[in-house]
């Protein structure tokens, strides 16, 4: 079982403990803003345990998936709104 | 297209404390047993990342024999004795004779000017992100809200490496003195709660002080495209502290939507339950928050005995009777104690908004009329969230009540629907 | 309770109910809108709010036409929140057979001054990518819009409010009188006329009204801006909305301004109940996935059901009752509520002030409806 996975964050690889959600992928590389609310504001996580919705960004080309509620997979491919 | 079929004799969804509590009990009692759950590891919000009780408990649960289903959202209930979950891949299909439903709770959120910016969190929030992976070391945090979990917050995050500037409390101190006071006779609570604000208060050597300020809390969070820093209150003064993250959530509510959807009746705080924690619904359990905040003792117990009552074990269960009866007098403490003031009702402004997923704002909801015009009209409480982040406070702000649930209680893919 | 005596008591402020008030209030008259749940909170919150004309006869294609150019007046009017979207309509046609129907439908607006314009396959493709291949084409409506139903009836409601009515909310009526209306909390209001405008609820109030209540779904989803550009519906639709007996699907959906999907539609009748029918929510969502395969992977947030107000001939009951004096019943409008709302508004207010309608009223009078004896 692998210590680390690299999963790529708005074109910038990142390694993770494996383990690791996509949400702290994207926290780590400094990005704060995941999404733009529908009047355009910045938004970032929320409540960390997948019921605000605020943390989706698009994985592997599939928008809309609660970051902090996927595991990071090597190779993935993350893509955030904001 | 990856669908599952399950057929057990008691199905668990929530694989939190009180979840366990249930399957292991059940499982023992030689029930084919059955646990779902959201998150991709058992353990629920507070076992996240294990503890020494979490691992004693998985011990146990890994003693028996239980089918552990993880990554499933449960989202419809198409007839008695089936459940519809939602995996990656496709639909979970579980069929039961015997449901225990410990869903869990959730974070309070209320509205303030600011609290929409990225890197303002919930308590539990920014803990459970840190868990997750999310470095903190030499980030200044500012813990905000209401109730015990805003201690176990700040420890954690202390002992992460994060600079905890202080907690903000917004209960008085006169209310947590009778707090500190009923904990006297609660068996292992003080050192819990108490010890953990004596060390911070306390001026070690080389130990930060870490602030707890009664009477406290955040009016707003400042910042450009993400948080900078907040303006506190406290007995007529505002000041303002610089910081790179706010974890800010008013107590817990529990996480009631599987149990409308079900159709069990809902009282002032909780599902309705009977002694053996089964609900208004034949075959239908509930234990954990769902019946009440409580806490993690009392849902243990709580979840122990809805396994030993699904199992037919209704005389092992009232053993427990007496164990559930102390906690219950402790969670009553806790919530009278952390019961929200009334001038937390002032803190949005006209232009805050509420509700996240549509940008609604205080000012067009306090026109409304009820919580379905309100619905209607601005859509609130309409998005993917489904009205669990507003919920809370809405219900705070206006008094308004969520009403009937429907499938899906968690937003899915149109196919899980066909 | 209030002394005062009103010209008018509305019933219900749906949207029907809702535009007929504003439209009494501009006339001068003094109007009660009397609602017992919220405005806009039945079959309006249930609606597509597509704003189309409808060739199924003629009487329906001039209430539509008549309508959709009134909405075209005030759509600069519209406050934010209705969002309206001047998106157009396509109707679909899978073969050539819906392709033929397709052109008779051409025709038949181009002799009526309505702008259309066919798309083959490849221009439908291109107009939509989100449909499946292999469809044969389809009709172009762009004079057709959506809007977003509750505010739009909670407008009318204000502008009705703005010229000195006033609004009972909350407040059942228990019985239409000969004065006026009696609420359920036994005070009465005192009007000199009464319209009948509950909808699915208007027999509760005047029993010999036909009006049944035909159910139907919806599910909306989360925000994909760009999947579907039109209101689009298949040309299938008006053989699902004429039969009385069977339970129907169609294949209908909108894309609201938001860049969420609105899925419909469904009709069943006596279903009474509002929960969410799984066989029938399957169904409409299998003929969905037919048309757009894509809306399989997308995230749904809702589903939820109404009742539409349906009439035997689906043609809505528009003026004054056959027996019962001074009542006048503007309900019955199936799924074309939202957009005939004006329409109807405009023709009530014209028989209650013994003027000429713009358009001919005698294919929704109710006396059309030869008379059944009132059921107890």
């Amino acid at each position: 079982m692998p210590e680390t996975v690299t999963v790529c964050v708005n074109g910038v690889s990142i390694e993770m403990p494996a383990g690791s959600m996509v949400s702290a992928a994207v926290l780590k590389i400094g990005t704060s803003a995941f999404r733009r609310s529908v009047t355009g504001e910045p938004r970032g996580p929320l409540c960390g345990m997948g019921i605000c919705f605020e943390c989706r960004v698009t994985i592997d080309g599939e928008p809309h998936c609660r970051s902090c509620q996927t595991v990071c997979r090597d190779g993935m491919d993350v893509r955030t709104d904001g | 297209m990856g669908d599952a079929r399950h057929v057990c004799d008691l199905l668990v969804v929530g694989a939190g404390p009180a979840g366990l509590a249930a399957a292991w009990r059940a499982a023992q009692s030689g029930l084919r047993v059955a646990v779902v759950d959201d998150n991709p590891t058992p353990g629920g919000q507070i076992w996240r990342g294990g503890s020494p009780e979490a691992r004693v408990w998985f011990e146990r649960v890994r003693s028996v024999d239980i089918q552990l289903i993880h990554g499933a959202r449960v989202f419809h209930a198409p007839q008695a004795g089936r459940l519809l979950a939602e995996m990656r891949d496709g639909v979970c299909e579980l069929n039961f004779t015997s449901l225990v439903l410990a869903t869990g709770a959730r974070e309070r959120f209320l509205p303030f000017p600011g609290w929409t910016l990225p890197n303002v969190m919930g308590a539990g929030g920014l803990q459970a992100l840190v868990k997750t992976g999310l470095p903190i070391d030499g980030k200044r945090v500012v813990v905000a809200g209401s109730g015990p979990l805003l201690l176990a917050v700040a420890a954690y995050l202390r002992k992460c490496g994060a600079e905890v500037l202080l907690i903000a409390e917004q209960a008085s101190t006169a209310m947590l003195a009778r707090f500190g006071l009923g904990l006297v006779f609660a068996e292992g609570k003080l050192s819990q709660a108490w010890a953990l604000k004596k060390n911070f208060s306390r001026k070690g050597a080389k130990a930060q002080r870490i602030r707890y300020l009664t009477g406290c809390w955040v009016v707003e969070a400042h910042g450009d495209e993400k948080l900078e820093g907040v303006t506190l209150f406290r007995g007529g003064k505002r000041w303002q502290i610089a910081c790179d993250y706010l974890a800010c959530g008013f107590h817990l509510v529990p996480n009631l939507e599987l149990v409308e959807l079900l159709g069990c009746t809902i009282d002032t705080g909780g599902v309705r339950v009977d002694e053996f924690q089964q609900t208004t619904v034949s075959q239908v359990y509930s234990a954990g928050e769902t019946t009440g905040i409580g806490g993690l003792e009392l849902s243990l117990v709580e979840g122990e005995i809805a396994g030993l009552a699904a199992a037919g074990k209704r005389d092992e269960a009232r053993t427990l009777f007496s164990a559930r009866e102390k906690q219950r007098k402790f969670a009553a403490l806790l919530n009278r104690t952390f019961a929200l003031r009334d001038e937390l009702k002032q803190l949005p402004a006209a232009d805050t908004i509420v509700c996240r997923c549509e940008d609604v704002t205080f000012e067009r909801l306090r026109a409304q009329s009820s919580w379905r015009a309100a619905k209607l009209q601005t859509r609130c409480g309409m998005g993917p969230c489904q009205g669990r982040v507003c919920g809370g406070a809405v219900e705070f702000l206006f008094g308004w009540r969520a009403e009937s649930v429907r499938p899906p209680v968690l937003p899915v893919r149109i196919d899980s629907l066909i | 309770m209030t002394c005062k005596t009103f010209d008018v008591a509305i019933v219900g402020a749906g949207i029907v109910g809702s535009a007929c008030a504003a439209e009494c209030a501009r006339e001068g008259l003094s109007v009660a809108i009397v609602e017992a749940g919220i405005i806009g909170g039945g079959a309006t919150a249930a609606g597509m709010g597509h704003l189309v004309v409808m060739d199924d006869s003629e009487a329906q294609f001039a209430l539509t036409r008549y309508s959709q150019q009134l909405w075209n007046e005030i759509s600069d009017e519209l406050p934010h929140e209705v969002e309206h979207d001047a998106c157009g309509t396509i109707w679909i046609a899978a073969d050539d057979e819906e392709m033929a129907e397709a052109l008779r439908k051409q025709s038949f607006y181009a002799e009526r001054g309505v702008r259309t314009e066919m798309l083959d396959a490849q221009s439908l493709a291109e107009a939509e990518p989100s449909l499946r291949p292999g469809l044969a084409g389809g009709l172009r409506v762009p004079g057709d819009s959506v809007i977003y139903p509750p505010c739009a009836a909670q407008f009318f409601v204000d502008q009705a409010l703005a010229k000195g009515a006033e609004l009972f909310l909350g407040k059942s009526v228990e019985a239409i009188s000969a004065d006026g209306v009696r609420l359920r909390d036994g005070t009465a209001i005192a009007a000199g006329l009464v319209v009948n405008s509950a909808g699915s609820w208007s027999p509760m109030l005047t029993p010999a009204v036909d009006v049944k209540k035909r159910k139907g779904h919806l599910v909306i989803t989360d925000r994909y801006p760009g999947f579907v550009r039109h209101q689009l519906v298949e040309l299938g639709y008006l053989k699902s909305a004429h039969s009385l007996t069977a339970d129907s699907v169609a294949f209908n959906v909108q894309p609201r301004k938001t860049g969420q999907l609105l899925i419909g539609s469904s009709r069943q009748y006596g279903a009474d109940d509002s929960h969410v029918d799984n066989s029938m929510l399957t169904r409409m969502l299998e003929r969905a996935v037919e048309y757009l395969p894509g809306l399989r992977k997308l995230s749904s947030l809702r589903t939820w059901t109404g009742f539409r107000a349906a009439t035997p001939d689906k043609l809505p009951l528009i003026g004054p009752h056959t027996e019962q004096q001074r009542l006048y019943l503007a309900t019955g409008h199936e799924g074309l509520g939202i957009t005939t709302s004006l329409g109807t508004a405009k023709l009530l207010v014209a028989q209650i002030m013994n003027r000429a309608t713009e358009i001919p009223a005698a294919p929704y009078l109710p006396a059309r409806v030869p008379q059944e004896p009132a059921h107890a």
